[in-house]
């Protein structure tokens, strides 16, 4: 477990604190807001109420009203607010209650955060993060379990990234916050409680495009992001147990995305297994299996097989869920069956 | 406190090693220095010697295992210690053929709660040929059997649908299994015994010779010039030396070839035509001003070029002493790494086999490469009359990116006139 | 807007006679050139040098040329595809424009937005956009910034009477009203949604009767001429200058063409299209001016508009199409994101 903290912390070596993955994100948040007076915050819920899941408790007291702004329920409207805004200079954060409901202002991060700059010719940019929980909650049915990094990653002009760790979490929001093209930010609701060391230096940054080794191993390598990390590490643990060594790699930044770690994991191992949340049809998932079947083919011993969400709409049902979500049983079988271990 | 020892790192380009032979059993104390195995690496057979004192408690890999660098090999620590962690940590990182004896048939899907399709049950390992009759096998398994000159047909594989996989690879280095007959190929009779291929695993050295010669031929333009020079002078001035040393030093006097003197006059030509010394790299030409002969010796399962330094500063018999004790501990693979790189010139010389003459593939980043034939008796003209005389044919092969043809033959007329009159080889 | 008369007041009372002709001139100029560069336009566009989509503002002129002379020249104007002549208007070059018609380099947005998609920073005109409606939360955005950083810029947005029933329209004004931001919407009404006439898109055709339910004042009025423009408007920008929050304007107005260059405009009659062309604005301007024994004058203007619309013509023909290797530098800062 030391071994696995000790990864999450990259060449970092300064001081350190315990603390909540929601704890993470606010204090890249607050830390950025002290930074620059043009970061402000904006969302449903995110000032009086403390936020939905509390991410930004304490926020408005700290910065006040004019940067901790409740919106009423217009996610197109405050979305483009936030992309006006940040074409005439701010730096705005948006807050979704949730991935899902960014579904009515697709309009507005696919067709004005994400072609500002090429239909102006480059005049104009967008710095703006967009950032909530992403992918399966407890039981929260249909409508409210979407995996949307799958739709956004596939826009050029848009980034989008999905941590992890605590430190990745505080670091990568940082550095989206300071970037000068919309970033598309995605935690997840089961991930706020998780514990983990995050820097307490304010000039902790974690850049996009560089993946993280979660694992070390040589017998296999398990792609994945966000929470499934996790679960790819549980996986690892029992693989381990029956005799393979894998390589977990934590994405992080699915666009732009670390060609370089994936083809030297798999120069190494020989085969792969990509594990996420989300449906199997297109999506991330897939575009890593390009990549390396590419990059990589002479390597492959096996094909690559994807651990996805099955492909059916998220049922109530908790049983039903977990049948549907990726679970670490089906990741261990899926290494097993590329190592070619009946 | 046990510990695990790596596949050390044996020659400066070497990735893997095949364990020739274990010099220990598990059980057999050790000492600093001890001799533990021989590693045959890409360049020669190296001995590789324990760092630790102790007990060796675990073998891992066999002989005739091929493992990467890094990987484990063994287990030393004190007497009556239990190693079983340490043999389970070493475990899937280890080298494969104990993992892979027992090839698995098919792998058993539970296909029902995994979205994407799981592989369709394989049938027992067989032919590992598509419909096409081309063989089966995972990308990486084709890159390796490229790497290593393989051929990949009648190779059983073991993964599903017969999918040749990087483990029966690994296998067929290590054990070598019966090879199916080829597709379409004609039953023999029995009385006739095993007509079948035989397929033997690559060495180490043979890949070295296979990928350094493919590169040679594939990168370096070649061209060639001939001389067929008269053998007569060289051939009475050796007689007169042999004769000469005999008389002085009777039954012990050290013996002479024709290569020893021609090594010589190589030597003297290369200082007397420095431009013939030369290397091509990507962004310069390289003059060597020392010259360092690498002479190409026959051994049982390939050929190695040792490197006689500095060959214009040693006398002959100096140069006849030094290439018999490096060609009998090349054929005893003892030659270190060292002494079989940095050559800037070579020699090959096929006259004791009784090749007249042909030409030789260029040893990288050398520049040249002289091919010498056996001496031939025939009938020569000596002013008007034919006379049974002597001749001697070489050919010189070129790097022409650094050697042009005029050059080639300035080397080559010196190179005759030393041979053609050689007593003055014997004064350098 | 009977709450905040003064402002405009000191506009417009003051020029004397002389400096009311240049003014009027001015205007005809402004007008003249959007509608000499739509023809042109429609032409090189028949002649296959533009290509897509190209919506005309001929018949329009009169609401952006007066908007813009009502605005400071730091205010932000954002407005539809149909945005040529809000662009002139506020002083971008017909070199520029007409460049970005043909698709080249020198154009106001390289030759990668087109028609529908001029940009131009230096004159605060940011942009215009495709997808209707989409545009007002971006309108909204840019007067918030201002407000956030304690300025008194204002921002004025375009958009069609086809923009008013769809949901962006509802949740920028929603916004722009319950946090007070200086901006002024303005619904060019030109009746038609495209080929559809107003009665069939709208169950109340008064875009304006919104307005109440936002909390925000309205202004509603048949357009006739770039005074009246600048008279009413004005009290509008005033008004969320001070801070006192957004206003929603509905201008009636008519465009001479179709709804683009597709468009055989079936659905009207040539009387109707007759009977609008003889209350065309710019038509009324110049027979006004000619009236006060202008006519020399007004040619002088025509032949320096042609001018300058023959030069654009020429300066987008013989200016280079774009490099391949724009594409990448205008999707991301920096390393592309791939």
């Amino acid at each position: 477990m030391s071994d696995t903290s000790n990864r999450e912390l990259g060449s970092y070596d300064g001081p350190v604190r315990e603390v909540r993955f929601r704890e993470a994100l606010r204090m890249g948040m607050a830390e950025e807001m002290d930074r620059d007076e043009k970061v402000f915050i904006l969302g449903e819920e995110v000032g009086h109420y403390q936020g939905a899941y509390k991410v930004t408790e304490g926020l408005l007291e700290r910065f006040g009203e004019k940067r901790v702004i409740d919106t009423p329920i217009t996610e197109s409207g405050f979305s483009g607010i936030a992309i006006g805004a940040a074409m005439v200079g701010l730096r705005p954060i948006v807050e979704y209650m949730t991935w899902n409901f960014s579904a009515v202002a697709f309009d507005q991060i696919l067709n004005n955060a994400a072609k500002m700059r090429q239909m102006s010719g480059g005049q104009l940019h967008v710095p703006v993060v967009f950032r909530a929980p992403n992918g399966s909650a407890k039981q929260v049915g249909s409508q409210h379990s979407h995996a949307m990094e799958h739709f956004y990653a596939h826009v050029p002009g848009l980034k989008v990234v999905a941590p992890a760790t605590c430190a990745d979490a505080k670091g990568m929001l940082k550095t989206a916050i300071r970037d000068d093209d919309p970033v598309l930010f995605m935690e997840s609701e089961t991930l706020y409680n998780l514990k983990g060391l995050c820097p307490e230096d304010t000039d902790f940054t974690v850049p996009f495009g560089k993946a993280r080794i979660a694992r070390e191993g040589s017998d296999a390598t398990i792609i994945s992001w966000s929470r499934i990390v996790h679960v790819a590490l549980e996986a690892a643990e029992e693989l381990s147990k029956q005799g393979l060594e894998v390589q977990v790699i934590d994405l992080r930044s699915l666009r732009p995305l670390d060609e370089e770690a994936l083809v030297a994991s798999v120069a190494k191992t020989h085969r792969a297994v990509v594990a996420y949340e989300g449906w199997p049809y297109g999506g991330v998932g897939a575009e890593v299996v390009d990549r390396i079947q590419r990059l990589a083919f002479d390597e492959l011993d096996a094909p690559i097989e994807r651990v996805t969400t099955l492909d059916v709409p998220m049922p109530y049902n908790a049983k039903l869920e977990q049948l549907v979500i990726p679970q670490a049983s089906r990741i261990v079988e899926a290494v097993k069956r590329v190592a070619y271990r009946g | 406190m046990a510990k695990i020892l790596d596949m050390p790192k044996l020659s400066p380009t070497m990735e893997e090693g095949q364990i020739s032979a274990w010099h220990k059993k598990v059980g057999d104390s050790v000492g600093v220095d001890d001799l533990l195995a021989e590693v045959e690496t890409d360049k020669a057979t190296m001995e590789f010697r324990s760092f630790d004192k102790g007990t060796l408690l675990a073998i891992l890999v066999p002989d005739g295992s091929v493992v990467k660098l890094g990987q484990p090999v063994a287990i030393v620590g004190a007497a009556g210690e239990d190693v079983s962690a340490l043999v389970a940590q070493a475990g899937a990182a280890s080298a494969k053929p104990a993992e892979a004896a027992p090839a698995p048939a098919a792998t058993t899907s539970s296909a029902a709660h995994v979205a994407t399709a799981a592989p369709a049950p394989a049938p027992s390992p067989a032919a590992s040929t598509s419909d096409s009759g081309r063989p089966k096998a995972s990308p990486y398994v084709r890159k390796l059997a490229r790497e290593r000159g393989l051929a990949l047909g009648g190779v059983e594989g073991s993964g599903p649908g017969g999918r040749i996989v990087a483990r029966d690879l690994d296998s067929l280095g290590a054990s070598s299994p019966a090879h199916a007959a080829p597709r379409g190929s004609v039953p023999r009779d029995p009385a006739h015994g095993d007509r079948s291929t035989e397929s033997r695993p690559l060495s180490m050295m043979r890949k070295t010779i296979a990928r350094r010669l493919t590169e040679s031929k594939q990168t370096v333009p070649h061209f060639y010039l001939t001389i067929d020079i008269d053998g007569d002078p060289l051939h009475e001035l050796r007689q007169k030396l042999l004769e000469d040393l005999g008389a002085s030093l009777g039954e012990g006097a050290p013996k002479l070839s024709f290569n020893d003197l021609l090594l010589k006059a190589v030597a003297i030509a290369l200082v007397r035509v420095p431009s013939c010394n030369a290397s091509f790299s990507a962004d310069a030409l390289l003059f060597h001003r020392r010259v360092d002969l690498s002479v190409a010796v026959a051994v049982e399962d390939g050929l190695v070029t040792p490197v006689v330094r500095d060959a214009d500063h040693k006398s002959v018999l100096e140069i006849a002493r030094e290439v018999r004790d490096l060609a009998k501990r090349a054929r005893d693979k003892k030659l270190r790494p060292e002494e079989m790189a940095g050559g800037t010139f070579s020699v090959s010389n096929l006259g004791m086999f009784g090749i007249d003459e042909f030409s030789a593939v260029i040893n990288p980043p050398e520049g040249a490469i002289l091919a010498v034939g056996q001496m031939r008796r025939e009938p020569v003209v000596r002013g008007e009359a034919i006379v049974p005389g002597r001749r001697m044919a070489m050919t010189l092969s070129c790097d022409h990116r650094v050697i042009d043809g005029a050059v080639g033959a300035a080397f080559l007329a010196e190179l005759r006139k030393l041979l053609e009159h050689p007593s003055q080889i014997l004064l350098y | 807007m009977s709450q905040s008369q003064t402002s405009h007041q000191i506009r417009t009372a003051t020029p004397k006679p002389d400096e009311q002709l240049e003014l009027q001139l001015g205007r005809y100029r402004a007008m003249q050139l959007i509608r000499r560069f739509e023809e042109e336009a429609a032409r090189a566009y028949a002649q296959g040098k533009i290509g897509g989509f190209l919506h005309l503002y001929i018949g329009q002129e009169a609401i952006a040329v007066g908007t813009v002379e009502a605005l400071r020249s730091d205010d932000y104007v954002l407005t539809t595809y149909r945005d040529h002549g809000l662009a002139l208007a506020r002083g971008m070059s017909a070199r520029s424009a007409m460049a970005e018609l043909y698709g080249k380099a020198t154009g106001c947005s390289r030759g990668l937005g087109g028609s529908m998609h001029f940009f131009d920073v230096e004159h605060h005109m940011l942009g215009g956009y495709g997808i209707i409606g989409g545009h007002l939360p971006i309108a909204a955005g840019t007067a918030f910034a201002s407000k956030y950083r304690g300025e008194d810029r204002v921002t004025v947005v375009f958009f069609g009477d086809g923009a008013a029933s769809i949901g962006d329209c509802h949740e920028a004004m929603a916004l722009a009203a319950l946090w007070k931001l200086p901006v002024v919407f303005v619904c060019e009404n030109n009746e038609y949604s495209m080929g559809t006439p107003l009665s069939r898109t709208l169950a109340v055709e008064d875009v304006t009767a919104r307005a109440p339910g936002y909390g925000m004042p309205s202004d509603r009025f048949r357009v006739e001429s770039v005074a009246q423009v600048v008279e009413r408007i004005s009290v509008a920008i005033e008004r969320a200058r001070r801070g006192e929050g957004p206003s929603l304007l509905e201008m009636r107005t008519y465009r001479f063409r179709g709804h683009s260059m597709s468009d055989p405009g079936k659905y009207r009659t040539a009387e109707e299209v007759e009977e609008r062309k003889r209350q065309d604005p710019l038509l009324r301007l110049r027979d006004e001016l000619a009236s006060r024994g202008q006519t020399s004058a007004l040619e002088g203007v025509d032949q320096s508009v042609e001018d300058e619309v023959q030069d654009a013509l020429r300066f987008a023909d013989e200016s280079p199409e774009p490099d391949a290797s724009i594409l990448e530098a205008t999707t991301y800062k920096g390393e592309f994101a791939r």
